[in-house]
């Protein structure tokens, strides 16, 4: 089936190609209608990656998160119009050890080929998640940024010993409001502490035990672990903060992503023998638990509404440009295409 | 019921030294009119689709179909098209009338099978706004200049460009009203009316629009294969 694809072909510049969809491969079609735009994809929009980059992956069919309709499906697993969330993150082997988000052969949608910016999406049946009507699509819709704290968490509880009276959460962005919230869902009786540097942002993070600027922290905060939300430039003063405010034998967990390599106090890691991770990505295990969160702690949503931050409905390439450019000029939040191609 | 009609009746006279009518000619993979077909097959919305086709081509039709759509050729049922493309609708409202019942709800969107880059969007809101008003055409803002000349050597006139589209397909009917419309015209009136809208719109009849796409070109010309089968091989070097 002719699927029309909407692709990136320079910053600033989408571009409609067709691909053929096989309706024979046994692959679930899926019809996207609520997309959520993601710093990845931006730094492609604005032609912000290395110049050999962006020359190796594009023309490129943008966002990695998002959700659709299900309008064919071979195995008869959904019906017509059951909503599902649909997951970027496609291995091409399986690993009885390392998880599938680690896998080097693993493909990545938006970063090795076509995102979710098509007409349809045509995917492997375990590719997609089922979410139930109940919630709300729009904030279902980034399920994936929120999967890659489900899973940097759940990677926290298998790594991290078991003293956790008290967890600092470094960054006041999307990524460190949406940890700081599942994590007290699943931790409820850790202290929560958020240190960031906008006093409005660290406001919004009413369900912590306390927030900190990161240019006033108090000399006796203790914290048994860390989360690192920040990256960029400023993960250093971070990494270094938490190196210097956590406990021996804490973990210290990195999920900022930074361009450049980041120097750090590797004498103190030493002598507090301390363990620092990496997450990245998630896998369906990831996606399956966020739901199941949804709707043990319906109190969620409503939190992640906040981060909501424009709504735009997209039927035509100018307002594809419109609602990227409406994501540049927001404070905070994530911007949602209401999908109708 | 809402039941897809994919008008295949064409025998290609602007194609250029062609033995096949142009919508059995490959781009890509595929036949045009299976690219077609599949758009179609995939909606849930339709009861049935009626592919409507040259009496000669009727056969291979339907090896095309079962060849390319395995089991879902079942959805598909093969007609002999009419003398004319209104001609060819009623074939198909007559076949729905004597397999299903013609009731006033009854939705037919009709859609040239050599228009095969419609997308999903085209459809639902042909059946959405089909359902609402009753007949709806897809058409897309006119970016050349119109102009009318009723010899063929001078202008007429030249309408405000703002006001003017261009159609495509699908088009979209209460299939009851339509069949009653066109049987209240005369010979010479039906000679004239080839459009389905025209139909509605000369009997004072309202029809709405739906924003078609640029891309959702018709398959003409030879020139037209080559921008067809040029958007399909881009993507092909991915």
């Amino acid at each position: 089936m002719l699927n029309t694809v909407y692709r990136l072909v320079a910053p600033r510049r989408f571009e409609v190609e067709f691909n053929d969809i096989d309706l024979h491969a046994g692959q679930i079609v899926v019809r996207p209608t609520h997309l959520s735009i993601c710093h990845a994809d931006q730094r492609y929009y604005q032609g912000v990656r290395p110049a050999e980059v962006l020359k190796e992956k594009l023309p490129m069919a943008l966002i990695h998160e998002g959700l659709g309709e299900v309008l064919y499906d071979p195995t008869g697993t959904y019906q017509c119009g059951d909503t599902v969330i649909m997951i970027p993150n496609t291995p091409c082997e399986k690993d009885e050890v390392i998880a599938e988000n680690y896998l080097r052969s693993s493909k990545f949608r938006a970063s090795g080929f076509d995102g979710f910016m098509q007409e349809h999406v045509a995917l492997d049946i375990d590719r997609v998640v089922p979410v139930d009507d109940s919630i709300d699509k729009v904030i279902a819709a980034f399920t994936e940024l929120v999967s890659v704290s489900v899973h940097a968490i759940r990677r926290f509880d298998s790594i991290a010993h078991k003293r956790r009276k008290a967890v600092g959460i470094w960054g006041d962005g999307n990524l460190g409001y949406i940890t700081a919230i599942f994590f007290k869902a699943m931790f409820p009786n850790t202290k929560l502490y958020i240190l960031g540097v906008d006093q409005e942002k660290l406001s919004g993070f009413s369900f912590a035990d306390d927030t900190f600027s990161v240019s006033d922290i108090p000399d006796d905060l203790y914290i048994d672990h860390a989360f690192e939300c920040v990256g960029g430039a400023a993960s250093q003063q971070a990494i270094n903060q938490i190196i210097d405010h956590i406990q021996p034998e804490g973990t210290i967990s990195i999920l900022g992503v930074s361009e450049y390599p980041v120097p750090i106090n590797t004498r103190m890691v030493l002598e507090k023998g301390l363990r620092i991770f990496g997450s990245s990505r998630s896998g369906r295990e990831d996606f399956l638990k966020t739901v199941e969160l949804y709707k043990e702690h319906p109190e969620i949503i409503g939190y992640l509404r906040n981060i909501v931050g424009a709504q735009v409905e997209v039927r035509s390439i100018e307002d594809m440009n419109k609602a990227f450019e409406t994501d540049i000029h927001k404070s905070m939040g994530k911007t949602i295409m209401l999908w109708n191609k | 019921m809402v039941f897809g009609v994919i008008l295949a009746g064409g025998i290609g006279s602007r194609m250029g030294n062609v033995e096949k009518p142009k919508q059995y000619l490959k781009v890509g993979d595929k036949p045009i009119i299976i690219h077609t077909i599949e758009k179609f097959i995939v909606h849930d919305a339709f009861a049935k689709l009626i592919v409507l086709c040259p009496k000669p081509w009727v056969e291979n039709t339907k090896k095309l179909v079962d060849k390319y759509l395995g089991e879902m050729a079942s959805q598909v049922v093969v007609l002999e098209g009419g003398s004319s493309r209104n001609e060819t609708i009623m074939n198909s409202i007559r076949y729905i009338e004597s397999e299903y019942g013609l009731d006033d709800d009854t939705l037919i969107v009709t859609h040239d099978s050599v228009r095969p880059f419609l997308t999903y969007r085209i459809i639902e809101e042909n059946i959405k706004y089909g359902i609402k008003y009753g007949a709806v055409d897809t058409v897309i803002p006119a970016t050349d200049t119109i102009v009318e000349s009723q010899g063929g050597d001078v202008i007429s006139s030249v309408p405000d460009r703002s006001k003017m589209y261009q159609g495509q397909t699908p088009q979209t009917f209460k299939a009851k009203k339509l069949k009653d419309l066109y049987e209240s015209l005369t010979d010479d009136e039906k000679e004239i009316l080839t459009d389905a809208s025209k139909i509605f719109v000369i009997k004072g009849e309202k029809v709405y629009l739906v924003q078609g796409e640029v891309f959702n070109i018709k398959i003409t010309y030879p020139y037209d294969l080559r921008v067809a089968e040029s958007l399909i091989q881009d993507q092909k070097k991915k």
